[in-house]
């Protein structure tokens, strides 16, 4: 049985396990001798964060050997980097090429060769076109079905390709699409999948995929490993990987792959597809968000915000307190429970700057943030700040901006 | 309708930190909450049944004291709770805790089956949105994610809203489905008197391995595919903002020059 194991004599009773532990699995305890001791209780998770507090080296996380688990057969016959290209109406989307970009490093550092994946109806020159970005093949499945995206075609047809071709690595963009389908696939594949990766690398020695992610609201981040199943699957966060650039020739191929008969048997239909209003620019794909928050005392003011937005061709963003009180539309709050953004330019207007915003907008190339309070942690994270009322700042900014 | 939902119990994430000298987890009295996300899932599945009738059952997957985040759903009117909670879950990842949940629902329908699962978007410690999507291929059912409003339930069939990164799409599904749901289906219900006098008395009754036919090679540590090998704290934002000031006016030039500066304009 796999556990953790608390090496008692070498325990000194220091009880910093004790403070590390985020579950309150580890309990002090007295000895017939007298010695003050750590044990473990039922509460554990085996998530492993005391084993690198104790500074005696006495906690250890028993990890299963190979012949306890059910390990992917013939690991070594996966090869191949993929990056899954994400289309909406035809369009590749950005993230894409970043996977492309990010693709071709860990293929380089590994020798082994880059595919982009694409679905679609009608998408012969797109998929010519991802050629010009360094990738040796682009796999194309054509249908009808796969023209907008529906769960059970995308997560079928995938794991066909995946079952047929063995790569070694599957990127595929952490988008409203990538992290509905690509679980159900990692799922059928009985494989690791690691969501929403901002960091990824492959070990010196072990070449395996190392894919760093935030977890607990982004106050700390963790490396994930995944050593003996295959493929190895991460969703990637938009915005942090660079875009490969466009090349003026290529050398790849585009093979043609047939989507197989059970992605037909689609027991979800797929009724509508609505976009939303200009406007509403899908702010985690936008370069530039201004984003409005409690300080602006009130919905009519989010004009303001909307004004500035388009002076700098960016995006509105809004946080929480504003959407709670209804003020925005939900699909723009920023924010652990709204979206992760990150992009080159983040303007937080009236927003005092909770945790939970940092949590979703702290990664942000540059922040600028305006404020009453100089007292407000927005100011701990921001480039730049301005302490004052936005309602004289803001007018400023937009006339300015606009000139360019 | 029976509906069931997932829930699962979560430190309140503000709490926990990395001491940025032992570069260790430091967790100074974090509270245990009911994943937010997860309250969407039981007032949704709430709704449902008041509309249509039939029975609203919870679980969660951990370790005994997330009996209580079962308990806070009978307060607000879940009529049965089922604790899914065995040593040889702990070090689950996704997949093994979609493994896991899965066989549970099995287990759990038998006696009268469920039509539909509810699941909140994702957790808010580890944000994978992962577990939803694996329970529905292991039950092999239709699965939504990402739904912003339940329209109707008609002639057998869901309809609902996804949203999508460009506006939302209308889909319909025939039953038993699994779905995750967002914030936008509406605002959790209070507690009722009712519900918390109810849930004082209320025990889960615990599935383990054993109760679930699971086999070792599937479950926690040994079942799951992805390992953490480290942890670490972010890397700290230099904390200096400049402050700008002077008029509007200037504030704007300044503001813009910096910008025209670091190229971002």
């Amino acid at each position: 049985m796999s556990g953790l194991k608390i090496d008692l004599p070498t325990c000194i009773g220091c009880l910093q396990c004790i403070d590390a532990c985020p579950f309150a699995a580890l309990e002090q305890f007295e000895t017939e001798s007298g010695d003050t001791k750590v044990k473990v209780n039922e509460a554990c998770t085996l998530c492993g964060a005391c084993v690198p507090a104790c500074p005696v080296e006495a906690i250890s996380l028993e990890k299963p050997s190979k012949d306890q688990i059910d390990a992917t057969q013939d690991l070594a016959s996966y090869k191949g980097v993929w990056a899954f290209a994400e289309q909406r109406r035809g369009k590749v989307c950005s993230v894409s090429l970043e996977l492309i970009g990010e693709g071709r490093k860990l293929a380089d550092k590994l020798g082994e060769e880059l595919c982009a994946v694409l679905f679609g109806h009608n998408i012969r020159a797109q998929a010519e076109d991802l050629l010009f970005y360094g990738v040796d093949k682009v796999y194309m499945v054509d249908d009808p079905l796969l023209e907008h995206f529906n769960g059970s075609p995308y997560t079928r047809t995938m794991e066909a390709l995946i079952r047929k071709h063995k790569p070694n690595i599957v990127l595929t963009g952490a988008t409203a699409v990538g992290r509905n389908f690509i679980p159900r696939v990692a799922a059928r594949l009985r494989t690791g999948l690691t969501a929403d990766c901002t960091g990824l690398d492959i070990e010196d020695g072990t070449r395996l995929l190392l894919q760093t992610r935030p977890a607990f609201g982004g106050n700390i981040m963790a490396v994930i490993r995944c050593e003996h199943y295959r493929p190895q699957m991460s969703t990637v966060r938009h915005k942090v990987m660079k875009e490969a650039q466009r090349r003026d020739s290529h050398n790849g191929r585009v093979i043609e792959e047939k989507m197989p008969d059970n992605a037909r048997d689609c027991r979800v239909t797929l009724i509508e597809v609505l976009d939303a209003m200009e406007s509403t620019i899908n702010i985690v794909e936008a370069d530039i968000i201004v984003s409005g928050g409690r300080g602006l005392g009130e919905a009519k003011n989010f004009s303001y915000i909307e004004e500035l937005a388009q002076a700098l061709g960016g995006a509105v963003g809004a946080s929480r307190a504003a959407v709670d009180a209804g003020w925005y539309p939900y699909s723009h709050q920023v924010g652990q429970t709204g979206k992760t953004v990150c992009p080159k330019l983040y303007i937080a207007v009236g927003i005092s700057g909770a945790v939970q915003h940092l949590a979703g907008m702290g990664s942000s190339k540059t922040i600028v943030a305006i404020n009453r309070d100089p007292e407000a942690p927005i100011f701990q994270v921001a480039d730049y700040g301005v302490v004052g009322d936005w309602k004289e700042v803001v007018p400023a900014m937009i006339k300015r901006f606009w000139q360019r | 309708m029976n509906i069931l939902v997932c829930i699962k119990q979560v430190p309140e994430t503000t709490d926990v930190k990395i001491n940025p000298e032992t570069n260790t987890l430091v967790r100074e009295g974090v509270a245990s909450i009911v994943n937010p996300f997860d309250m969407y899932a039981v007032e949704q599945a709430l709704k449902l049944r008041d509309q249509y009738g039939g029975k609203v059952h919870v679980i969660t997957m951990g370790p005994p004291q997330a009996e209580q985040a079962l308990k806070e759903t009978v307060e607000l009117g879940a009529d049965e709770i089922h604790h899914v909670c065995d040593r040889a879950f702990a070090g689950s990842d996704t997949w093994a805790t979609g493994w896991t949940l899965a066989a549970a629902i099995r287990k759990i329908g038998e006696p009268e089956p469920i039509d539909l699962v509810i699941c909140g978007k994702q957790a808010i410690d580890g944000d994978t949105a992962q577990v939803g999507p694996g329970v529905a291929e292991f039950l092999d059912w239709p699965f939504i994610g990402y739904i912003r409003k339940v329209c109707e339930f008609k002639d057998g069939r869901l309809r609902v809203e996804r949203a999508s990164d460009f506006g939302h799409d209308v889909l319909e599904t025939p039953l038993p489905a699994v779905i995750t749901v967002l914030k936008e289906i509406g605002e959790p219900r209070l507690p009722s008197l009712k519900g918390k006098m109810r849930a004082k008395k209320i025990k889960a009754p615990m599935l383990t391995a054993a109760a679930l036919g699971l086999q070792d090679k599937d479950l926690g540590l040994k079942g799951s595919p992805t390992v953490v090998s480290k942890i670490f704290s972010p890397p700290k934002r230099e904390s200096h903002a400049e402050f700008l000031s002077g008029t509007p006016e200037q504030i704007a030039d300044q503001l813009h020059g910096r910008l025209k500066e670091a190229m971002i304009l």
